[in-house]
């Protein structure tokens, strides 16, 4: 299991369209990826999931990737969350 | 038959009318028992509503561009998504219940928990799910609403109300005006109209129940009268005045390049008013020499944050460049019926008497200073003026002035140049500065009058509010009372008046506002030449004043 504190870049936050490409982005990887943002705890796959956490900018996630290809799919939500915009 | 509604965009419009349909039909209830092929029925559904969107998405991409296609991107993830998929198969399932009432289950409550969020932003979203399950629903029944995009021929739209989903979709070419029974002068709709320059007339009561498919109907956009199914005499005087109306248009464009000027010689100017520098091809189109509004809060509106210094300053720099004459900037109108999501300010029970425009800007300093930084900084490309909105007492505005003041100092400071020749107004909006703008007067070095606000703080009439649209008038005596006062206490004081509202472009109220002395007119850009017209008929000697 990995972890990892992250802070939403995007100046919209992870509204619609940047939680969609998250969604689908974590949908490329068969680890369970957990994003939570104060106390709670949603699938990264579910797109309703993503958008109802209301993550704006500035705000902290904390990532939990849990599977076989957990490096590669931390990396890649980071990059998402990160860049998204 | 005649029916009588509110005009809201002039010019004259015949044709077919399309009906856009009010869903009112019965969700279909049942129990089922063979629950796989209902779910089956649910996935197929669910293909088909992307491959609708797909084609959405195209279509808005290639005529609105990426931002506003978007919408139909997220629909398509939001049809995917998995806890839908989850709830829908979970009712059928276990609750043995057909698709299409499980579809609208799942998603009320999926919309339910999107409403009780305090994002605004995610409060809307309920919307979108509210969009996708009437599509999902409209599959599964056969029973689909028929789409603004599938208009082929050209039309007379009629609707309850258009929201801004509805004008994405509309076939634009196709819509030769439009009728909707909801909705004033300033809805939504009826700006879109004047933009688009097509004629129509808007809070229409009943008007869906009065006509069908194969109505013909003639609109007019001028005095709001709409004729159903109209006798060969009224069709041949409305086809005479359409073609008028055409000749009239394009004989206004001969009288570019002429002067604003009465009979006895006496010059007014006239400029436009714009939301952001896209317009001013058509400010130049329409042979306006300067701005008179330009009004920043678009600026704000675009996105989800506040616009930075430097994009603002490369706005509003576009625009004094690409002028001759002097540029009006009003600093930040929001709240009224402009709201600002990301400004998080809270519901109000009588937002037009609350927390807006300068009210704002002086809670907000810091933020006000941007935009303040960006206007100075930009004052050097050309001529600029800089106007507050919504000032009410003289402390209101000393405190911006000062800002502005220190401001620059800061600029000048820093070794950032400054314009020495800036201009710097007010808006007159409030019943109480047109009573104190002998006053006010001494502060500043022009007033512009905007009459929407002032007719309706004056006359108590939210404007907003249809079913008192008829009591909304700026030819109200009170009004004009106000404005004349205003224009005395402006040249008493050595100062220059305009009027940026919508009167500003009315043409039977021109003769009035010349007869009171008025400086300034600003109007839309397709208004400049008719306005101009008008003045150039008026003998300013022989108005007499009925006030």
């Amino acid at each position: 299991m990995k972890q990892l504190i992250v802070k939403v870049q995007g100046e919209a936050g992870l509204h619609a369209r940047p939680a969609g490409v998250l969604v689908k982005k974590a949908g490329e990887f068969s680890s369970k990826i957990t994003l939570e943002k104060d106390g709670k705890a949603i699938d990264a796959k579910r797109l309703l999931a993503v958008l109802s956490l209301g993550a704006k900018q500035g705000d902290e996630l904390t990532i939990t990737v849990e599977g076989s290809d957990e490096e590669a799919a931390l990396e890649a939500v980071k990059a998402v969350i990160e860049e998204s915009h | 038959m005649i029916l009588d509604g509110i005009g809201a965009s002039s010019g004259v419009a015949i044709g077919k009318v399309f009906i856009k349909q009010q869903n009112d039909f019965v969700l279909p209830t049942h129990k089922v028992t063979d629950t796989e092929a209902e779910i089956k029925r649910f996935n197929d559904a669910k293909e088909e509503a992307t491959l609708e969107l797909k084609v959405l998405y195209e279509k808005a991409l290639e005529e609105v561009g990426e931002e506003h296609a978007q919408i139909f991107d997220v629909h398509q993830m939001l049809i995917a998504d998995l806890d839908l998929h989850d709830q829908v198969v979970g009712i059928i399932t276990d609750e043995k219940y057909n698709a299409a009432y499980a579809v609208s289950e799942a998603s009320a409550i999926i919309a339910a928990m999107f409403e009780s969020m305090d994002d605004p932003y995610l409060q809307e979203r309920a919307a979108d799910i509210r969009d996708i399950s009437k599509r999902l629903i409209g599959i599964l029944t056969g029973e689909k609403e028929v789409s603004l995009a599938d208009i082929n021929e050209p039309v007379i739209l009629i609707a309850k109300d258009l929201f801004p989903s509805d004008t994405i979709q509309m076939n634009k070419q196709y819509v030769l005006g439009f009728i909707t029974e909801d909705g004033g002068k300033m809805s939504h709709s009826a700006i879109l109209a004047r933009t688009m320059q097509i004629p129509a007339v808007v809070g229409v009561k009943n008007i869906l129940t009065k006509l069908d498919k194969n109505s013909t109907i003639i609109i007019d956009g001028k005095s709001g009268k709409i004729y159903i199914n109209p006798t060969d005499e009224e069709l041949v005087y409305w086809k005479a005045k359409q073609e008028e109306d055409r000749n009239y248009k394009q004989k206004l464009q001969s009288l570019k390049g002429t002067a604003n000027k009465t009979v006895d010689g006496i010059e007014i100017e006239i400029n436009a008013n714009i939301g952001s520098p896209e317009d001013i091809e058509g400010v130049l189109a329409n042979d306006a020499k300067g701005i008179g509004l330009f009004r920043s809060e678009f600026l704000y509106m675009d996105g989800h944050a506040l616009p930075t210094e430097e994009a603002q300053y490369e706005a509003y720099k576009k625009v004094i460049e690409a002028m001759e004459d002097r540029v009006i900037i009003r600093t930040l109108d929001v709240g009224g019926d402009k709201e600002l999501h990301y400004l998080n300010i809270p519901k109000e029970e009588n937002p037009f008497l609350g927390y807006r425009a300068i009210r704002v800007c002086l809670d907000q300093v810091d933020m006000f200073k941007v935009q303040l930084r960006a206007l100075l900084r930009a004052s050097v490309y050309g001529k600029l003026g800089i106007m507050f909105p919504m000032i009410a007492t003289v402390e209101e505005i000393k405190e911006a002035k000062a800002l502005l003041e220190e401001t620059k100092r800061e600029l000048l400071a820093e070794g950032i140049a400054v314009s020495e020749d800036i201009e710097v107004g007010m808006m007159i909006e409030t019943p109480a500065a047109a009573l104190i703008s002998d006053v006010l007067a001494q502060e500043v070095d022009f007033f512009s009058i905007g009459t929407n606000d002032l007719t309706q703080y004056t006359l108590a009439v939210d404007r907003m509010n249809a079913k008192i649209a008829h009591l909304y008038n700026t030819h109200n005596l009170a009004v004009l009372r106000l404005i004349k006062m205003v224009v005395d206490n402006a040249h008493a004081a050595g100062i220059w008046v305009g009027i940026c509202g919508e009167a500003a472009a009315d043409t039977t109220l021109t003769e009035t506002f010349l007869g009171m002395g008025i400086d300034e007119l600003s109007v839309s850009a397709p208004s400049v030449l008719e306005v101009r017209k008008t003045i150039q008929q008026i003998d300013t000697s022989k108005i007499q004043l009925k006030l």
